[in-house]
């Protein structure tokens, strides 16, 4: 099963609620920090990084012996990662994709493929509970791509939970994509609410069943509330704007650590998913 | 020779477009006839990515050797220097009267881009 811990807005608390979750079931779990531009799981859930590996994307790599300059190469990028001049083939490699378009279409075998290094993969563990995250190299623009090579390293056997980017672009969506369920972490501010719901609207487009765990629940107003019960948007959790909560997150402690009452909160937020996946599972299956 | 001007519209008398390769369109200019040719830029105008290196090499492609415009970026720099084409910007006014700048000879060619790359 995976869960995807997603926000529209920054800073609204993916990153906590993911470790608590993960730190509340313990055995069983796999914590992946796809926020691979600003990873900071780390921070609070401690793992011991076993081991770190470089990941690269595919780009291409032109052989001049064989180029008749022909240009289907440079037709069918459609990122323009390719330019052919005169007796020139240029290759911008920060612009590709990764599709291998231009590799298949070359009639003369020109094309192979070398790598655009992605950045870094970390693996680790927290007792039972597995860690991978991803780095994105400085200067990398494009996220989508490490991203999903740390979902690919994610062990099946195990509860993903995905702690997502913000934002509702390229990125989440493939911190979403093929996710059992999203969990949207929001405030109750109008900011929270104006980008809670773009990103409603993209994991719709998913077909993704999700819930709200609704942050510093006593500020703002009660917008996200309303909107949350128009939408039939299911609210799985609240918490509070406690001063306590954010002294510890200050230190880098975790809720479930510090409050243990918390403990069980996000083990029902936990059962509370499984049942809402269990009963669209049934209902797909009475569809059939 | 030919030099390649970006402009806002289809007339020697049309304002240059300071964008290279977002410009509607690009006057490809004989300066010793004052013929010209219109190319409509304007598939690249919304491309995607890389509007920049698609008008580097179109305009290379109608045998300009000289671009003529307001800001290069770092791609359509490269694209337009592998292909021997030598860039003039900071080009403001009349397409009429930049070509007139240059066949006085009144221009300075580029070293660099400069503008930084889109995202």
């Amino acid at each position: 099963m995976i869960i995807s811990v997603a926000s529209g807005k920054g800073g609204t608390g993916k990153t906590t609620v993911s470790v608590n979750m993960a730190l509340a079931l313990g055995t069983g779990v796999e914590l992946l920090d796809c926020d691979v531009e600003e990873p900071n799981a780390h921070l609070f859930l401690k793992p011991v990084i076993e081991r770190s590996e470089r990941v690269e994307t595919p780009v291409p790599l032109v052989d001049l012996t064989k180029c008749t300059f022909c240009r289907k190469c440079s037709a069918i990028c459609r990122f323009n990662a390719l330019a052919v001049v005169g007796e020139k083939v240029l290759v911008f490699q920060e612009l590709c994709h990764s599709c291998g378009g231009c590799m298949l279409v070359c009639p003369e075998g020109a094309i192979t493929e070398t790598g655009r290094e992605l950045g870094t993969l970390n693996f680790g563990a927290r007792e039972s509970i597995g860690f991978i995250n991803g780095q994105l190299r400085v200067g990398e623009a494009m996220s989508p791509p490490l991203i999903k090579q740390v979902r690919a390293a994610a062990d099946p056997k195990r509860l993903t939970i995905i702690d997502a980017p913000p934002g509702t672009s390229c990125p989440v969506i493939a911190a979403m994509n093929g996710a059992d369920f999203v969990l949207m972490v929001t405030e109750p501010t109008p900011f929270g609410l104006h980008d809670l719901k773009l990103a409603v609207e993209a994991v719709r487009l998913l077909g993704i069943p999700a819930g709200l765990v609704v942050n510093r629940a006593d500020i703002g107003d009660r917008e996200v509330f309303e909107y949350a019960k128009r939408e039939h948007l299911p609210i799985l959790l609240t918490i509070p704007f406690d001063r306590r909560i954010a002294q510890a997150y200050s230190r880098g402690k975790n809720i479930v650590e510090e409050f243990p009452e918390w403990r069980e909160r996000f083990v029902a937020l936990y059962h509370d998913i499984e049942a809402i996946i269990t009963a669209k599972g049934k209902a797909v299956s009475c569809a059939k | 020779m030919k030099v390649a001007v970006t402009s806002k519209g289809t007339l020697l008398d049309s304002e240059v477009d300071p964008r290279f390769g977002r410009a509607p369109y690009i006057l490809i200019v004989d300066t010793d006839t004052w013929a010209f040719e219109v190319v409509d830029n304007g598939n690249n105008a919304n491309a995607f990515k890389g509007a920049g290196i698609q008008a580097a090499t179109m305009v290379s492609d109608k045998g300009a050797t000289v671009l003529m415009t307001g800001y290069c970026g770092p791609k359509a720099f490269e694209t337009l220097e592998a292909a021997g084409v030598k860039v003039i910007d900071d080009i403001t006014g009349k397409v009429r009267d930049a070509i007139k700048a240059f066949k006085e000879g009144k221009v300075t060619y580029a070293a660099a881009a400069n503008k930084e790359a889109h995202w």
